[in-house]
């Protein structure tokens, strides 16, 4: 099983692939959608991707209020 | 046939029902007199044809159900009884254009990709076969508002899949992916992201090798309509619709600035 770290760098790798923001611009604690610029359809989106990334089920109320990688990455954690 | 929201042509016994209203084909006044349009033309369509595929030409998903804006705004703009008079016309209409849908001796396919949600999956669900893409997300969240579907979805639902994943789908609002829509028995093929159209094509291709009188059989014996809940589905639409709770819900939906505002 990945680690907590794993698992945040896997999901930033990820993010900055899927939407085209260089790597190096994502950090830990960024509010995601400011730094990605999504919206509801594109988080969506980016649920679906971790949740087949993962392996993974994510139920949408799990990530309400959840805003930054960090926290993203241990609602992830938590399930694999 | 070249409509705003929804368009369709034959190519090669194959009729392709598209859905092309932006953003994401909210489910409108709109789209159900278009729909009703080519329903009207069915009985003629089908008779050179052997299947039928719904599909989305928008990049967002399939659909992202009705149009709550323009439920909203007409109902807030009456007073109660004519607000439910509308709404109620507005679901016995959209359910006899789904159920003939339904009743077609054609197999029809659903083409899905990413947001397919409440009306859409509805719209999915009266379809014989769901093929689905990796991006695809189902859900059914209308309790946030106050509501139950209304477009037939939980009888369709029930046709097709056990009691229990229909509560978590109903009662909690969540949304899932094509993975598990496949699991639970909802989805028959999950492809790649972009592939559902093209799969649709070649399963549609399949199905003209079958005798036609053989397969409208076997469909009608194996799909039953279930007539009865879905007439009980508007009444308990309505009877809801009237609750003060469900204006305000969708009030706070269409004016939310919220970046996840399909959460329940």
């Amino acid at each position: 099983m990945p680690t907590a770290e794993q698992t945040l760098d896997e999901i930033l790798n990820l993010a900055a692939a899927h939407f085209k923001v260089p790597r190096e611009k994502l950090s830990p604690d960024d509010d995601f959608f400011k730094t990605l610029g999504i919206d509801s359809l594109q988080t969506l989106d980016l649920l679906t991707k971790l949740e087949n990334h993962f392996r993974v089920e994510l139920p949408d109320y799990e990530l309400q209020g959840v805003n930054d990688f960090r926290t993203l990455a241990s609602k992830i954690q938590v399930r694999l | 046939m070249k409509n705003q929201a929804i368009s369709w042509e034959v190519k090669d016994g194959v009729i392709e029902l598209r859905l092309h209203r932006a953003p994401s084909n909210e489910l409108g006044s709109l789209s159900l007199q278009e729909l009703e349009q080519f329903v009207a033309v069915l009985d003629d369509l089908e008779r050179e044809s052997h299947a039928l595929i719904i599909h989305s030409q928008m990049s967002s998903g399939f659909c992202a159900g009705a149009d709550l804006r323009e439920l909203q705004e007409r109902s807030s703009a009456m007073q109660t009884p004519r607000a439910l008079e509308g709404v109620r016309g507005f679901l016995e209409r959209i359910h006899r254009a789904l159920n003939r849908i339904d009743a077609s001796p054609l197999t029809t396919i659903a083409s899905v990709h990413g947001v397919t949600f409440g009306g859409g999956l509805e719209l999915a669900l009266v379809c014989d076969l769901i093929i689905a893409d990796k991006t695809t997300r189902f859900a059914f969240p209308e309790l946030r508002l106050g509501l139950i579907p209304g477009f037939g979805g939980i009888p369709r639902l029930k046709r097709d899949v056990g009691n229990a994943v229909i509560r978590d789908l109903l009662l909690t609002g969540r949304s899932f992916n094509a993975t598990k829509a496949q699991q639970i028995g909802l989805v028959s093929q999950v492809v790649a992201e972009g592939e559902a159209l093209r799969t649709a094509r070649a399963t549609a291709a399949q199905l003209a090798k079958f005798d036609r009188y053989t397969a409208a059989t076997a469909k009608r014996f194996i799909k039953p309509i279930p007539y009865d809940e879905l007439k009980r589905e508007i009444d308990i639409f309505c009877d809801l619709f009237s609750r003060p709770a469900v204006q305000q819900g969708l009030k706070k939906f269409v004016e939310s600035k919220d970046a996840q505002p399909y959460l329940p």
